[in-house]
């Protein structure tokens, strides 16, 4: 079988998965990265998001052969201590209720503030849409989002 | 009151003349130009042949992201594209919601998922292609406007939909959703017809 090549969370990683698998299932079932989580299965909520070569991708969607020779950061690759302003961020506006959601939105919170440091709350509004939460903490992501840039700002870390 | 006598021999002879000359006259010999009456017949026929082109043009395949505003329509329905998509600076949308991040190169293997074609995206704010609520004719002077149809000349206009696999994916765009009205075979011939009879639209 091919083997395929992926750099995940900065680790080269080989697979001889199936090339039209889905990186979600690579992720979790062949690398063991469970913190990538399976919500709709359609590309319609956002549970799955990954950040790959800088866009927040639909793992559900995007097979292993797109992320081949590819940069993936899930959420296990975030941080290795929970540092980064968005991880902060969050813990300090208590945003998760069940949770299930939460690394999806965390991942297309990193790629919006890497390309706009000063997002308003349109900007959030404009970049979060596409990752649901059915508990609905849509204004604490709102307000964390805010304070992660901040936090970036203060010179914490770059998101 | 009109009589309905019928014509002296002479009478009919004179006419035939004048059908023959009349028609002789209409067509162009050797190297010359064609007559007028040609030309008009030679714009009839790229009218015609773009509204052929116009009934693809106009399908959801086409004109849910052919569109003035910025957010993009879907389905056969043409309803607004879920989860607030926008076009963003560049045609591909905005950060964090690219149209990438969902739509793959090829369509979804999971029934409504999403299409998916290589480089899917919106043509960019600065080259819109909006045909949505444009008339044909307005449609076919946009189409073969280089400064409006993203540079190409007509001779490109054909490569284009003939070889972009982006305009192909229309043909195959995966369950629930409806192809053009026309083979692309036949708007391939339709766009060419249309080019090489003058590329004339209604009302020039």
């Amino acid at each position: 079988m091919r083997e395929t090549t992926v750099f995940v969370n900065g680790e080269a990683r080989v697979t001889d998965a199936d090339p039209t698998t889905p990186l979600l299932w690579v992720l979790r079932d062949t690398f063991g990265l469970t913190g990538t989580k399976y919500g709709c299965g359609i590309g319609q909520c956002g549970a799955c998001t990954v950040i790959l070569d800088g866009d927040a991708v639909r793992s559900c969607q995007a097979t292993l052969r797109r992320a081949a020779g590819k940069q993936v950061t899930t959420i296990e690759g975030l941080s290795r201590d929970g540092s980064h302003p968005v991880q902060h961020a969050w813990l300090e506006e208590q945003v998760p209720q069940c949770g299930y959601c939460q690394s999806g939105q965390i991942l297309a919170a990193v790629v919006l503030l890497a390309s706009n440091a000063n997002p308003t709350d349109a900007d959030i509004n404009e970049a979060m849409s596409g990752n649901l939460c059915r508990c609905g903490t849509y204004h604490r992501i709102r307000r964390a989002v805010h304070r992660a840039a901040e936090l970036a700002h203060a010179g914490a870390q770059k998101p | 009151m009109i009589s309905a006598r019928r014509p002296t021999p002479a009478v009919t002879v004179v006419l035939g003349v004048m059908c023959v000359v009349a028609l002789l006259s209409s067509y162009s010999f050797g190297r010359g130009e064609p007559s007028s009456g040609a030309q008009a017949d030679k714009g009839l026929a790229s009218i015609h042949a773009f509204a052929s082109v116009a009934s693809v043009l106009t399908s959801p395949r086409c004109l849910n992201c052919h569109i003035p505003g910025d957010s993009p329509l879907q389905g056969n329905q043409q309803t607004p594209h879920t989860m607030n998509v926008k076009r963003g600076s560049d045609g591909r949308g905005t950060p964090a919601m690219r149209c990438t991040n969902c739509h793959q190169e090829q369509n979804s293997r999971e029934a409504h998922g999403p299409p998916g074609a290589p480089g899917w995206r919106l043509p960019p704010p600065s080259m819109r292609l909006a045909w949505r609520g444009l008339s044909v004719a307005d449609i076919c002077r946009a189409v073969k406007d280089p400064s409006r149809n993203g540079g190409k000349s007509l001779p490109q206009l054909i490569e284009h939909v003939r070889d972009d696999r982006f305009v192909n994916w229309a043909w195959n765009p995966g369950p629930h959703r409806s192809v053009p009205p026309l083979s692309h075979d036949d708007f391939v011939a339709s766009v060419t017809e249309w080019i090489q009879t003058g590329a004339a639209c209604p009302g020039d």
